[in-house]
């Protein structure tokens, strides 16, 4: 929702601080998930996440989520899906070219990324070309595989 | 200005230590050389005259033509196309390719096929939406952004290798560029934003217009703090206003283009309004030679291309030079290359 988003950019610090929490707390849940089998718990746990991130975010499961990095403001809500920062055509109130009711996502991210420690610097790092084939896929059972140093 | 290693006038030149292309743009930038670059509106026709006409205007004042990639989201000849047809004649071409209309696997192919033909140069862009062009149904494709672009066509030609890691028998020895829109919002996070494209793979860049050298200042001043002067080359955007109605009508219309009121109103008080635009367009050119870090302009003339020899020459920038063009040197040449 357009509103909740705006409001967890405005939370970001709390949300981020949250988010390491909880990635920490997932990571510790590895030996029973893997037990459970990552493919089985893939629909339920993509389900679950489909619908706390798309209530605070808008979020459009790219499966490889990048919030943390884009001061919590989804970066997939740009009309372009740029990645890595604001296009040219940014309008003078901060709104989008393309959908001009909506604030840009990028402008947006900027503003989040100030409020968490280290936002600046994770908003400069180059992101790579999105995996299409991870569309609809859970990001959290990725990041939990990817910690225990399994393939994702 | 005639490079001695030019082995046929229009021909790639041989690629020098500390360089990543044969092309004549990179040579100039490199040499410390004040460059101008223009931009060529594709025709809405397939007759290739047309596009020979739009070159032949600029010959002489630019150092390289920028062929743009259905700009605006509008629909023209293609920017591959333009290159086949131009190359041919030994032009230099800087390649705009925008992720609107091709996945990756489409850009990739595109940028092997136009090194194939002798072009030099790739602007990378992201690309206007669909919804600013004449075809607002299309289907948006943005499968790459711009960063992820130049970081591709990086690791064609750096890692001989496609993004999916096949390997390739010979890499587009092209020289990399990106936009650059220091005018925009958010503005403090704009240099920074290049600082991104560098790190991508960007070695020079062409800007939004330019109407407002105190705002650019303030914008190289953040480049030469992050450390990028030296790492890009900066051609900065510029262009003549035909009249206060257009500059109107351009700020308003045209998201993240910055026209500052003094400019509106001194067209508005000038007789021949168009002229006031060149006028003002040269006095741009020369306060931006002065500025620390600019290594050139690029000229987007659009519907007023002819005027840009004008707009060069008297600026001044380049203090005599004549950039290669076909027919510049008739004893040394073969005009048009026949295809065999």
């Amino acid at each position: 929702m357009y509103a909740v988003r705006l409001w967890s950019v405005r939370h970001a610090r709390g949300l981020n601080t949250f988010y390491r929490g909880f990635e920490t707390a997932l990571a510790m849940l590895h030996p029973l998930f893997k037990r459970l089998g990552y493919e089985r718990l893939e629909p339920p746990v993509a389900a679950v996440e489909r619908t706390v991130k798309g209530f605070l975010f808008d979020c459009k499961m790219c499966g490889q989520c990048v919030l943390s990095s884009t001061g919590m403001s989804c970066p997939m809500n740009c009309p372009k899906q740029l990645r890595n920062g604001p296009c040219g055509g940014v309008r003078d109130n901060g709104h989008c070219e393309v959908r001009p009711e909506m604030k840009c996502v990028w402008h947006q991210a900027v503003t989040g990324s100030a409020r968490i420690a280290g936002g600046r610097e994770a908003l400069s790092q180059v992101q790579p070309a999105v995996d299409r084939r991870l569309q609809g896929r859970s990001s959290w059972l990725r990041v939990m595989r990817e910690r225990a140093g399994e393939p994702a | 200005m005639i490079f001695e290693d030019e082995p046929v006038p229009g021909y790639p030149l041989p690629i020098l230590p500390g360089h990543t292309s044969p092309g004549r743009l990179e040579r100039i930038l490199r040499a410390g050389q004040f460059a101008v670059t223009a931009e060529l509106a594709p025709p809405d026709s397939a007759d290739p005259e047309e596009v020979f006409q739009r070159a032949k205007i600029f010959d002489g004042y630019v150092d390289a033509i920028n062929a743009t990639d259905g700009s605006g989201a509008n629909c023209h000849m293609s920017s591959v196309a333009v290159c086949a047809l131009l190359t041919r004649l030994g032009y230099a071409l800087v390649m705009q390719i925008s992720c609107r209309d091709k996945n990756r696997i489409a850009i990739q192919g595109d940028i092997l096929g136009a090194a194939a033909m002798g072009v030099c140069n790739i602007l990378c862009l992201t690309g206007d939406g669909v919804q600013a062009g004449d075809h607002p149904q299309a289907l948006p494709v943005f499968d790459l952004d711009c960063m992820s672009l130049l970081s591709t066509a990086r690791t064609l030609r750096d890692e001989h290798r496609f993004l999916s890691g096949r390997k390739l028998s010979y890499s587009p020895r092209v020289f990399l560029g990106a936009a650059s829109n220091p005018f925009g919002k958010p503005r403090e996070w704009r240099a920074d934003r290049l600082a991104k494209k560098v790190a991508a793979g960007a070695q020079f860049v062409q800007t939004q217009y330019c109407y407002d050298v105190p705002m650019l200042k303030t914008f190289m001043q953040r480049v030469e703090d992050l450390g990028l002067l030296g790492k890009v080359f900066i051609l900065i955007g510029v262009g003549p206003l035909r009249s206060a109605k257009t500059a109107e009508w351009m700020r308003t219309h045209v998201p993240g283009l910055h026209i500052p009121d003094a400019i509106v109103k001194r067209l508005a008080g000038a007789q021949d309004q168009a002229r006031e635009g060149r006028n003002l367009c040269v006095e741009l050119i020369q306060q931006l030679r002065e500025v620390k870090g600019v290594a050139g302009v690029h000229l987007m003339a659009y519907r007023q291309e002819e005027s840009v020899p004008d707009i060069i020459d008297r600026s001044g920038v380049l203090q005599g030079r004549i950039p290669w063009h076909p027919g510049r040197d008739p004893q040394r040449s073969p005009q048009r290359v026949a295809a065999s």
